[in-house]
């Protein structure tokens, strides 16, 4: 009985220890108080690396999740003799939703992974050391151009992760479902807000690229210097940093719609 | 000058842990400028961890490790890494950083820390790797290198900045013996073209014996022996002679430590 309470407060202590860390860790990158500066041409560097490589598998799944919401729509819309709606619903739906979070989940899943990964083997090689010591805050120069380009780089990925779903769906309910093409998009037009939707939903996705990145790097820096260290810290991004995602979204959802 | 200004490195009383181990108990040392220095000691008795606190990456739990009179762990973080940029340690691997080329490598603490126009760094950086012997090497990535051409990049690009003291962490192990001879050669020569203050930590007894001024050996968290390379292999301590004529049992026993044999292997229950 005892022991099992031990065990519990061990571990909350070590969660605690953990959310510390990496609190400390991100003062650090921002760098409070000294004023904060990441070159350009890093950042630009690092939004090829976790924004520009990350397009295909954005561009893919966004054209195909529009195309089906336009199918799964259509069949629900057509039994209350309403399917001229279709492009409002494809719409609000990518431009609240699914944009920013499939987006996030997929961004966790392809640059979230790979930025653990690549700290965790500067971390293994001592390359972070090796800075430290030659007189550079590994701090300024590997983790703020980072972070930056996950902040710019899965907005941008969010709006045309919903672009695209749009044009996919358009294809399947115009081109395929027989909608009259002039009401998908008026439909669309009258119904979405720009700031209601889409702002909304972009500040979603800015707060998403915030915590994932923050996540990625941590758990990178934050690695055991082994091979399974980094490893476990790969998964343990993608775990939490989806988990993340889906929590803050419905926080998010909650606030922005000031349903309580 | 003073003796206090000839003394580069100083240890005094140093303890450190690591989670229940104790590495350092009441460590101490001098490393004299313009020498150079070898720690040795048996694997595992925190020759790199040293190297760490005098680096200021890790601090001493008690006592103080000064850098040319400087307590290390005063320090804030702007003074450590304007300190560090007059000291270089050079990685038991290398820590070449893998997203760059052996020639952005070197260069990168004259693009970090200087100014210098494009066809400066190029030259300076040239005449690093020429040094080294490897300015043919430039446009190869570090996946492409050998181990010791790995160090001798890693040691052109800790020069780079023209440090005062360099710290070199286990620069023989694994190596063949060409290439210790390579590296022995550049340590030694590199030392006195450039008036640095040289520190090896190493277990290569030989050849730290054969270049070093002066050496320690670390046991059992402190310093057993010292002096010049002369005065240790005369001395009479039975650590010492362990160490430098690698018996096989002595003070550092064979076995590590269990219960007698016969108990155990007679009497299990």
């Amino acid at each position: 009985m005892i022991n099992t309470l031990a065990q519990t407060g061990a571990r909350c202590l070590l969660v605690c220890q953990l959310i510390g860390r990496s609190g400390v860790f991100l003062i650090n990158i921002l760098g409070w108080g000294k004023g904060f500066k990441a070159p350009c041409h890093r950042v630009i560097k690092q939004i090829h690396h976790v924004g520009v490589l990350s397009l295909p598998i954005i561009v893919v799944a966004g054209i195909f999740v529009g195309m089906v919401l336009a199918l799964q729509g259509y069949s629900i819309l057509s039994s209350y003799g309403s399917q001229e709606a279709i492009g409002q619903m494809v719409a609000l739906s990518l431009l609240r939703e699914f944009g920013p979070v499939v987006t996030a989940l997929l961004f966790v899943g392809r640059a979230g992974s790979a930025l653990t990964a690549e700290i965790g083997l500067m971390k293994t090689t001592e390359q972070l050391s090796a800075m430290e010591i030659m007189g550079v805050d590994p701090f300024k120069r590997v983790f703020s151009p980072r972070l930056w380009a996950g902040v710019i780089s899965l907005p941008l990925l969010a709006t045309l992760f919903s672009l695209l779903g749009i044009f996919g769906g358009a294809f399947v309910a115009v081109n395929l479902l027989g909608v009259y093409e002039g009401s998908y998009w008026a439909n669309m037009q009258g119904s979405v807000l720009f700031f209601d939707d889409v702002i909304k939903g972009l500040i979603k996705a800015l707060v998403f690229a915030f915590v994932i990145t923050w996540i990625a790097l941590f758990h990178g820096w934050n690695a055991r210097p082994t091979s399974e260290g980094i490893s476990q810290a790969t998964t343990a991004t993608v775990v939490q940093g989806s988990l993340a995602v889906l929590g803050l979204d419905f926080i998010l959802t909650a606030v922005m719609l000031g349903g309580f | 000058m003073s003796l206090k200004a000839q003394i580069f490195v100083e240890c005094h009383h140093v303890g450190f842990r690591r989670e229940d181990k104790t590495v350092f108990s009441g460590l101490n040392m001098a490393i004299k400028k313009g020498q150079i220095t070898a720690i040795l000691g048996p694997s595992g008795t925190g020759k790199t961890t040293l190297l760490k606190l005098f680096c200021g990456q890790l601090i001493a739990a008690t006592g103080e490790v000064l850098i040319d009179g400087q307590d290390i762990a005063e320090l804030n973080r702007v003074d450590l890494f304007k300190l560090r940029q007059r000291m270089s340690l050079l990685f038991q691997t290398g820590a070449l950083f893998t997203d760059m080329n052996v020639f952005e490598n070197v260069a990168f603490a004259l693009r970090e820390h200087t100014r210098l126009p494009e066809h400066m760094i190029r030259d300076l950086v040239l005449l690093r790797l020429d040094s080294v012997g490897l300015r043919g090497a430039a446009d190869l990535m570090p996946s492409q290198l050998s181990g010791g051409m790995a160090r001798r990049v890693a040691l052109a690009r800790s020069l780079a900045l023209d440090p005062e003291l360099i710290l070199y962490d286990e620069p023989f192990t694994g190596q063949d013996p060409i290439s210790m001879g390579v590296l022995v050669n550049l340590i030694r020569q590199v030392h006195e073209d450039l008036n640095l203050t040289s520190v090896l930590v190493t277990h290569d007894v030989k050849e730290a014996l054969s270049i070093a001024d002066q050496v320690f050996i670390l046991a059992q968290g402190r310093v057993i022996g010292s002096g010049t390379p002369e005065q240790i292999k005369q001395s009479d301590d039975p650590l010492v002679k362990q160490f430098l004529y690698g018996h096989v049992d002595g003070p550092v026993p064979f076995h590590y430590p269990a219960p007698n044999l016969t108990e155990q292997v007679l009497h299990h229950d």
